[in-house]
């Protein structure tokens, strides 16, 4: 399989906190890999900078071999790759169903995407498809903002996927989730990436990034610390170094 | 949103009859130009609303494009000969493209800022060419300028720019009406809920931005021309007036920010009330302090404004007829989703 998303040397720095030094990531194409590491190590970053939210000072980001390092947020998604953030971010006082139709402009010219109604037919058929598959259906016509935390999440996902994306990169998509729920996402995730959906998934909770992906890379203060199947992963005293704090860690 | 559609358009189309009657049976000048100015901050408020009350970024700068429209009219009528009398008002959809024109640079500008930042550029610019406007030499200066004035009668004078004022609110609100049932307009509340996360879906922010900022731009400076024409002079400091600004955004909260018809009720309550006053009392500041206790008293009962809330009100006693007398589930629409947006 070959690399659908890769970053390539990235260096970025706030100030004088290094977040990520020279970290490499490969994400196969059709695959479901995962980005774990302790709380700032540099993962929400290296999110950053490869959905264009921030600009990486070295290094490269590819999608399906062309550059997108210097591309903006827009232009990005546009390209074929969606996010979700950490912090749920929805347009709280729009409708379920409007938060659906935002994104349906990906392969519109911007003047084309103005002038035309907002949601055709066939756009809110699908919408409505979408809300169905994630089970919101019937929450279709309340405001955004009354989903419970879990609700939003689901919503945040279905609201990228009108757009068809080739890759999906999930911040943390199970935090402050209920384990039913968290469930349910992870068939749906399953299911998406049966139909050929390219994951990068986030995330702390170790036994749901155990037993979806099939990679883990590690992170580890701004560092690529290993990269591997979920065994190996497990099995590296590295990491767990990182996690608990090894002989030569200063400030874990 | 919960105003029915069949009620809605009954609504429109009485607010069209009486738009169009008004000067036939209230035939007092003093009356009919209540009415005009009236109709000029409707056309402003509606116009405004549509790019800052969709975007929530609250431009406290219309005041720029109100003036240059006003500058652009006296300045093409006095320098290409025209006429007093009609063709005049031939100028006023160039006074909209010139503002527009203007529109573009300073949106640029103000738009890479957001929040406070923004607002206070915007009062900035508007600032920047009152004082342009007062030291330029081709606009006359503190001493202002004069358009030619038309030898109508009072009455008719008045009543054609009624006529012209209605027919530019006719085409605002149906352009703020279409801009919200368009793609553009979803985007354009997008970016007011979460700026980042519309770029993140695609949502070209920077472009959605300026082109409702331009567009906003296009009656108020066809306002101001119409304005000027009709005042027969034009100074700086009422071209480019700091208290314009504060008064449509008054007039938009008022009704009910980012409403179509919420920014139309606020200029009418506002502006007559004002107008009123004026006649009543002199022209004297003294309706800026019933202004500022209006707003306060806006602010801590009706915080969403008059129109919002009255169809919370309409919704919560709905809500509580349908559960006395178990019914039909209150919320029965479907497929108008977007289209309940309008409010």
């Amino acid at each position: 399989m070959s690399a659908l998303l890769e970053a390539e040397g990235v260096c970025k720095s706030f100030g004088g906190l290094q977040a990520l030094s020279n970290t490499s990531l490969s994400v196969a194409q059709g695959s479901i890999s995962g980005l774990i590491g302790p709380n700032g190590s540099g993962k929400t970053t290296l999110f950053n900078v490869m959905t264009g939210y921030d600009r990486c000072s070295e290094g490269e980001i590819r999608l399906g071999g062309e550059s997108i390092t210097r591309a903006t947020p827009e232009r990005v998604f546009a390209l074929g790759v969606g996010r979700t953030f950490q912090i749920t971010r929805l347009f709280f006082r729009l409708t379920v169903l409007e938060n659906m139709l935002v994104a349906t402009q990906r392969h519109e010219g911007w003047i084309r995407a103005g002038v035309r109604g907002a949601g055709s037919t066939a756009e809110r058929t699908r919408a409505l498809e979408l809300l169905e598959f994630v089970g919101l259906a019937r929450l279709a016509n309340s405001p955004a903002g009354n989903l419970s935390y879990g609700q939003r999440k689901l919503l945040e996902l279905a609201s990228l996927l009108v757009a068809d994306p080739a890759v999906l990169l999930l911040d943390e998509p199970t935090a402050g989730v209920n384990p039913t729920l968290i469930n349910q996402l992870t068939e749906r995730i399953r299911e998406l990436n049966r139909a050929g959906k390219t994951f990068l998934v986030v995330e702390h909770n170790m036994e749901f990034v155990m037993g979806l992906c099939q990679q883990v890379t590690v992170l580890h203060q701004g560092r690529t610390l290993v990269t591997g199947t979920p065994e190996q992963v497990r099995a590296d005293p590295a990491v767990l170094d990182a996690y608990l704090g090894g002989a030569d860690d200063d400030d874990a | 949103m919960s105003v029915p559609l069949p009620v809605r358009a009954v609504l429109v189309a009485l607010a069209v009859v009486i738009l169009s009657v008004f000067p036939l049976v209230f035939s007092n000048p003093t009356t009919t130009s209540i009415a005009f100015f009236t109709l000029i901050f409707m056309v402003c408020a509606s116009a405004w609303n549509m790019f800052a009350g969709s975007s929530g970024y609250i431009a406290l700068g219309h005041a720029v494009y109100f003036g240059v429209g006003a500058y652009t009219l006296t300045l093409l009528a006095n320098h290409l000969g025209f006429a007093a009398g009609w063709g005049v008002f031939a100028l006023v959809p160039v006074a909209g493209i010139v503002a527009a024109l203007v529109a573009l640079p300073t949106g640029l500008i103000a738009l890479r800022a957001r929040r406070h930042t923004f607002v206070v550029i915007t009062i900035a610019f508007m600032f920047i060419f009152q004082l342009a406007a007062f030291n330029l030499a081709f606009t006359g200066g503190s001493s202002g300028l004069q358009p030619p004035t038309p030898l109508w009668s009072v009455k008719a004078y008045n009543d054609n720019f009624y006529w012209v004022t209605a027919g530019l609110l006719l085409v605002t609100v149906m352009l703020t009406w279409l801009v919200r049932r368009s793609h553009f307009g979803l985007q354009l509340l997008a970016i007011r809920d979460d700026e980042d996360r519309a770029r993140g879906l695609g949502v070209r922010v920077g472009r959605v931005k300026l082109t409702a900022f331009v567009l906003s731009a296009i009656p108020v400076g066809m306002a101001g021309g119409i304005y000027a024409y009709f005042l027969g002079q034009i100074f700086p400091q009422f071209a480019f007036d700091p208290l314009f600004d504060l008064s449509i955004a008054l007039m938009a909260f008022l009704g009910g920010l980012g409403t179509v018809f919420g920014p139309l009720l606020g200029a009418l309550v506002l502006e007559s009330l004002q107008q009123y006053f004026t006649v009543q009392y002199g022209a004297s500041q003294a309706y800026l302090i019933i202004f500022g206790a209006l707003f306060l008293i806006v602010v801590l009962l009706l915080p969403r404004g008059i129109i919002p809330s009255v169809q919370e009100l309409i919704g919560r006693w709905r809500a509580r007829s349908s559960r006395q007398e178990p019914g039909p589930e209150e919320t029965g629409r479907t497929g108008d989703v977007i289209g309940a947006g309008v409010r």
